[in-house]
């Protein structure tokens, strides 16, 4: 009833990877929300995993603290993207450059 | 060692969907795998023994979160146009350059934790399936964390105001400036 920690922490490096992946490649806001979303989660693994190395609960409390983030994070974001599709349309990250800096 | 099968199953469902999140078109059908990913890392949690945290993973974020993103896509009104402006933007040239990045940064990341000599040469460092309940959660929780439960209802408190101003109407401009 063992599982590798060093795989445990692969799979968390490639969750990452994948978003960072697509948060840097999409054009999309909505998509490149998506993504962090699955950055956060790899984060969340990588406390779970720790967590249950060291048989503590510290782990799931941090995971709970990064679940009310992540919470945080949605909501003000999709409210952002609401605000910004109907500003501007589409949801292009590129016309945002309004502010010229 | 069936528990260690099952949680390369659920792993390699969770980077099958990320990708498939990552990579897809339309809004909606990348939601959805992310809900995959998200129910295949729960799965996960649940192996490592920490069924409290599976069951939060499915319940706020596979079921609130996840429906907020739903919802709002319900408000985007995505239709065939974004569909084709989005096929429009993903060329592979756009992929190039942030893939080779990305690479480096995990093979680099990936060589780290596998040369770390005390996790494969100490015989303990293989997780021992041991469970962690919610009671030793929820003691820690409102004990020594009790500070950081405070600060995340206030950050929880920050995001629904801020959510509420940011998705309201819009004020008519009656000038030409004015409005703002």
């Amino acid at each position: 009833m063992t599982v590798p920690i060093e795989h445990g922490f692969v799979l968390v490096a490639l969750l990452w990877a994948i978003g960072l992946v697509g948060l840097l490649s999409r054009k999309n806001t909505l998509f490149m929300l998506m993504s962090m979303e699955i950055m956060l989660n790899a984060g969340a693994l990588a406390f779970i995993l720790a967590g249950s190395l060291w048989q503590q609960a510290d782990g799931q409390v941090i995971y709970i603290l990064i679940l009310s983030i992540a919470a945080a994070e949605v909501g003000l974001g999709l409210a952002l993207l609401i605000r910004l599709r109907q500003h501007i349309g589409d949801l292009d990250i590129d016309k945002l450059d309004e502010m010229k800096g | 060692m069936s528990a260690q099968i099952l949680f390369y199953i659920s792993g390699s469902i969770a980077i099958l969907a990320s990708l498939f999140v990552v990579t897809n078109k339309n809004a909606v059908h990348a939601l959805l795998y992310l809900v995959v990913s998200l129910l295949a890392l729960a799965m996960c949690f649940y192996l490592l023994g920490a069924p409290f945290a599976a069951a939060l993973q499915i319940i706020v974020y596979a079921g609130a979160i996840m429906v907020l993103f739903v919802f709002a896509v319900m408000i985007f009104n995505i239709n065939q146009t974004d569909i084709d402006r989005e096929k429009h933007w993903l060329t592979w040239q756009s992929w190039v350059g942030p893939s080779l990045l990305v690479m480096v940064l995990l093979a680099e990341i990936v060589f780290v934790i596998l040369s770390n000599q005390n996790w494969s040469t100490n015989p303990s460092s293989a997780v021992q399936i041991e469970l962690v309940d919610a009671r030793a959660v929820g003691t820690l929780l409102f004990g020594p964390y009790l500070l950081a439960v405070e600060i995340a209802s206030f950050l929880l408190l920050a995001g629904l105001v801020g959510g509420y101003h940011l998705a309201k109407e819009l004020p008519k401009r009656t000038t030409k400036d004015g409005g703002r």
